[in-house]
């Protein structure tokens, strides 16, 4: 673990942290541009963390621990994976540890913790929203495992940095088996993102939330690190499509300075533009019904198994 | 040649223009008078000199399709005329309108001449249009009395053909695509003249590929079992001329595009494979269709189950192969296309006469118009096989070469067409005999056709002109 | 299949991309449940297929199929979809596609149907010649997918997408295999689809007139014993 390794992988963790309520901002000021209604400022996601940070916790009577220390669980483990992901570079001292079924593993944890806390305090609202959570990862997991295993099959091994290193660092070429994957990971990321068309992140009525429900008894600190980790995961997500889709100008190992230096605004500048597509996709369409949640999750499925399928035929 | 293709064409657009008047059923019929002697001329010279090639390849006539060619002239122009009084009692009836007897005549034009053109080309291609034409021309003419049903066989029939002739262009394109690395690039390789100098270089594995793909999609326009579906309803909807030639003209045309695949196919792969498909498609099509005689009520729908009897016959007499069962097949087509043309004509007036179409209410032709009666019951005696009409001839050898070349299937043939005896007899003579529910026609019905394509069918029974036995040699060593 | 994608000169890997285009929007018209989307992504179709072929003529420098590009722009990309639309205006029919079986079934014979023709496909593809033979088996599973829309839809029009995709699919096919076939059978082919839409659409009004409405179950009472 070099000095400079070691200084890298704490730069990409940190510009992740800084970059996911920024991320947040810019999709909502994309969608007001997009539905002609005055945005809420691009920073007011900062400015919510810091009012939540200075609040006082009001926890209910009967919580348990976990109640308590769910939203450090999972402002843990999405910060690892903004660790592992390759944002910046391929070559991080973390990056043995970035497998993507492992980084799938993460987002699991982080779910089922929500989950359990959410039924922890006993309120109706709680136990409905992490039922239809459960329900809606259960049909995004396969979903999310084939199109990685789609995206591994070009490079061979399922390890992001080296996925990474096959698409960026070798010679240009077009993988259809990509487009699949594609459009079938975009489809998952919305539903694991709480976005439309699944569920809505702006909406409070009772029979359209999902990530809402389960975190309406937090306040305060509790809060703040469970609006932070949210945005997280939506960056992380992101991350993880550049880096299987788009790897162009990741740096290529760790010691690379002026590389990492230079990676970082092609990041901010694809994040933008991903942002903005995000913003698009959830102008014009609209929200389904949850009983609709597996067939669109299946349609994403079948993609990927589609894309695995051209892969073997085109061989690539 | 080109008198033959362009007749029909100038007849088409000039009856789009005046169809609807009465001297338009006279000029239909002048048309196909015009193209039966271009048609005769051709025969005449195709026979004397050997086959010939037309139009820089593009158009080729041997034997073998010059034969059926003057067939779909001589039923189309008989047709004609049975139309002509026909169509005029449908009119009078008020189930047909002006605008419609217009769209009638001038797609009767055009149906003929794609089928001309079908037989005529070279191009498989070519061949491949021309069948898919042939199906948009009568489409709108089976549903030509706007009555549910029709609508409903005029569909079944559009799409159940169009998702047949697309599996036949997948087949033609795999046959170009064999036949485009002996043959090079361009139109040229899908000459059949071309393909049949090179039969025996193509790819195996593509030709039979391709082979069963063709099968299946033209075999779709031949009737074969299980493809068969939209057959009954499209015969038993459409006016009884439009019935008359697609059992008597448009089966046997798809049926000589499986064969000239065939043809290729065996050069190339040089096993039965071709054989035993057709010998079993044709085998299921007269098994099945025998066994389901007996259900049909309407009369129309009895006779179209027993065009795809007699259509798998010949394709099992055609998939057996050699010179005896080629001559029979040959044979039968023809003398099936006279006979169960006459019948529908027949049908065609009787059911105009009583107003139905059902069988049950349909009783004692012979009494009130005996010309009707007695065509229809001699008509169903030749098309089951009764001596001494031609149809048990060609019956006769397809029997014979099957006992000794495949004696499984002989038990099965005699079976079905006993089947078929039983079940059709037994309908048909209680309509022939019996009290009449009939009505006066305010027209003569045209009955002239009929018996004169009964006679021809006799004659062919029990004496065949050498001429037409030497014709028919050549065309079965042509196919093999 | 053993052949590596950077292999192939970038024409080639133009032409594999818009190949799984295609299959991309067979397999979505599978999912569709409103009619305009199934015209909308039938003319993408179209566009697909006239992009690769004219990426095919520049390639293997066949100028008739720059006619047959253009064909195929102006048939199936502007002037079939907007006969669509127009139908559809006229016949106010703005319903839900109904399926005969639900659609997450759908997709999963569909995706049996994509294995099978992949496998049919890979045997006849190695005996060809040209540099895009690979495609031929995506072309063949949609013809399959397109099939299988035809055969599970109730209403009439996404019967008749589903067939007139089913023709794309044979296209890209001919294109794939074999870079196209000769001129006059593509002509042939074209004229025999505008032909039959044109029949197809006469033919809707009169079924509209006599059922008052498109849906296919009207059209399923011929039978032996219910015929009376």
């Amino acid at each position: 673990m070099t000095p400079t390794g070691f200084l890298s992988q704490l730069l990409q963790l940190v510009i992740a942290l800084l970059l996911a309520p920024l991320l947040l901002g810019w999709v909502n000021q994309c969608r007001g541009w997009l539905q002609n209604k005055s945005a809420p400022p691009l920073l007011l996601p900062y400015r919510t963390i810091r009012k939540l940070f200075h609040k006082d916790a009001v926890i209910a009577e009967n919580a348990s621990p976990i109640f308590r220390t769910m939203p450090y669980i999972i402002f843990g483990a999405m910060a690892l994976a903004a660790a592992i992901v390759p944002s910046l570079a391929t070559d991080l001292p973390f990056a043995q540890a970035a497998d993507a079924i492992a980084l799938v593993g993460l987002f699991a944890l982080a779910r089922v913790f929500i989950a359990l806390a959410a039924m922890d305090i006993g309120t109706a609202f709680g136990s409905m929203g992490a039922r239809r959570e459960m329900f809606v990862g259960f049909l995004a997991e396969p979903a999310l495992l084939m199109v990685l295993f789609t995206a591994s099959l070009i490079s061979g091994s399922t390890s992001l940095p080296t996925i990474v290193d096959t698409l960026a660092h070798r010679e240009i070429a077009i993988y259809p088996s990509l487009a699949f994957a594609g459009v079938a990971f975009t489809m998952v990321s919305l539903a694991e993102n709480a976005r439309i068309p699944i569920d809505n992140p702006a909406t409070h009525l009772e029979l359209t939330m999902i990530h809402e429900a389960m975190i309406l008894e937090y306040s305060a600190r509790h809060l703040a690190l469970i609006e932070w980790a949210s945005a997280l995961k939506l960056f992380n997500y992101s991350c993880i499509g550049l880096a299987l889709f788009l790897p162009f100008g990741i740096a290529q190992g760790s010691d690379d300075w002026l590389a990492i230096l230079g990676a970082t605004p092609v990041l901010v500048a694809k994040l933008a533009v991903g942002g903005f597509a995000l913003a698009l996709i959830e102008t014009f369409s609209a929200k389904v019904r949850i009983f609709r949640a597996p067939e669109f999750l299946g349609t994403a499925f079948l993609l990927a198994v589609l894309g695995m399928l051209v892969n073997l035929l085109l061989g690539s | 040649m080109l008198f033959v293709l362009g007749l029909p064409i100038a007849g088409a657009l000039v009856l789009a223009a005046i169809g609807h008047r009465t001297q338009a059923a006279a000029v239909n019929v002048a048309v196909c008078f015009a193209t039966l002697l271009a048609a005769a001329l051709l025969t005449v010279r195709v026979i004397s000199e050997g086959p010939m090639l037309v139009l820089d390849r593009l158009f080729f006539v041997d034997s073998f399709n010059v034969f059926l060619v003057a067939l779909t002239a001589f039923v189309g122009f008989t047709t004609a005329i049975f139309s002509s009084p026909y169509m005029r009692i449908e009119h009078e009836h008020g189930r047909l309108t002006a605008g419609r007897l217009r769209l009638y005549h001038s797609m009767f034009q055009l149906f003929n001449f794609t089928m001309l053109l079908a037989l005529l080309t070279n191009n498989m291609g070519i061949l491949w249009v021309a069948m898919e034409a042939a199906t948009l021309t009568t489409v709108l003419l089976v549903s030509l009395y706007r009555t549910p049903a029709s609508l409903e066989a005029a569909w079944k029939y559009f799409i159940l053909c169009g998702v047949g002739i697309a599996q036949a262009l997948f087949g033609t394109i795999l046959l170009y695509f064999a036949a485009e690395k002996l043959l090079g690039a361009g139109g040229g390789a899908l000459l059949w003249t071309e393909l049949n100098g090179v039969k025996n270089q193509l790819e195996p594995t593509v030709l039979s590929l391709a082979f069963v793909f063709l099968l299946v999609g033209y075999g779709t326009k031949v009737g074969l079992v299980p493809l068969h579906n939209w057959l009954p309803d499209a015969h038993a909807e459409g006016p009884t001329p439009v019935s008359a030639v697609l059992s008597g003209l448009l089966l046997n045309v798809a049926l000589y595009a499986v064969v000239r695949c065939k043809v290729l196919v065996d050069g190339s792969l040089n096993t039965s494979f071709a054989k035993g498909l057709m010998m079993g498609f044709g085998l299921l099509s007269v098994v099945v269709a025998a066994f389901l005689l007996s259900r049909q009520k309407d009369i129309k729908r009895l006779f179209a189950y027993s065009s795809i009897e007699h259509m798998g016959i010949i394709t099992f007499a055609f998939g057996m192969g050699g010179p005896i069962a080629n001559f029979a097949g040959l044979l039968h087509m023809t003398v099936h296309s006279l006979t169960k043309s006459a019948i529908f004509f027949a049908v065609g007036h009787a059911a105009q006469k009583t107003g139905t179409q059902l069988m049950d209410d349909i009783r004692g032709l012979i009494t009130t118009r005996p010309a009707i009666g007695w065509g229809l019951i001699l008509g169903t005696l030749a098309i089951l096989g009764m001596p001494p009409f031609g149809v048990f001839a060609s019956e006769f050898l397809i029997l014979t070469t099957a006992i000794h070349d495949q004696p499984w299937a002989t038990p099965l043939l005699l079976l079905a067409l006993g089947v078929a005896f039983a079940a059709v007899f037994s309908k048909v003579q209680p309509m022939v005999f019996g009290e009449t529910t009939a009505k006066r026609l305010p027209y003569r019905p045209a009955m002239a056709p009929v018996f004169v394509h009964l006679a021809i069918v006799l004659m062919l029974g029990l004496w065949i002109p050498p001429v037409l036995a030497d014709w028919y040699r050549q065309a079965a060593k042509l196919i093999g | 299949m053993a052949h590596t994608i950077a292999g192939l000169p970038l024409w080639a890997q133009l032409i594999n991309l818009l190949a799984a285009v295609l299959l991309l929007l067979a397999f979505a018209m599978l999912a569709q449940r409103r009619v305009l989307s199934l015209i909308n992504l039938f003319a993408a179709q179209g566009l697909a297929l006239a992009c690769s072929t004219a990426i095919v003529a520049f390639a293997t420098a066949q100028p008739h199929l720059y006619w047959s590009a253009g064909l195929t722009l102006v048939l199936k990309v502007a002037l079939l979809p907007w006969l669509l639309h127009h139908l559809i205006r006229k016949l106010d029919v703005r319903w839900d596609v109904e399926g005969l079986i639900n659609i997450p079934t759908t997709m999963l014979i569909g995706i049996v149907l994509v294995v099978f023709s992949f496998n049919l496909a890979v045997p006849i593809s190695q005996l060809a010649n040209t540099v895009t033979r690979s495609t031929l088996g995506i072309a063949t599973a949609s013809v399959m997918l397109s099939f299988l829309m035809m055969i599970t839809r109730r209403k009439a029009i996404p019967q008749v997408i589903g067939f007139l995709s089913m023709e794309n699919g044979l296209f890209f096919a001919a294109t794939s295999a074999t870079y196209g076939m000769p001129m006059v059978v593509e002509l042939g082919i074209a004229l025999d689809v505008l032909v039959g839409m044109l029949i197809l659409g006469v033919f809707f009004f009169q079924i509209r007139e006599q059922f008052d409405s498109l849906d296919l179950k009207h059209l399923e009472k011929l039978k032996e014993e219910s015929h009376l």
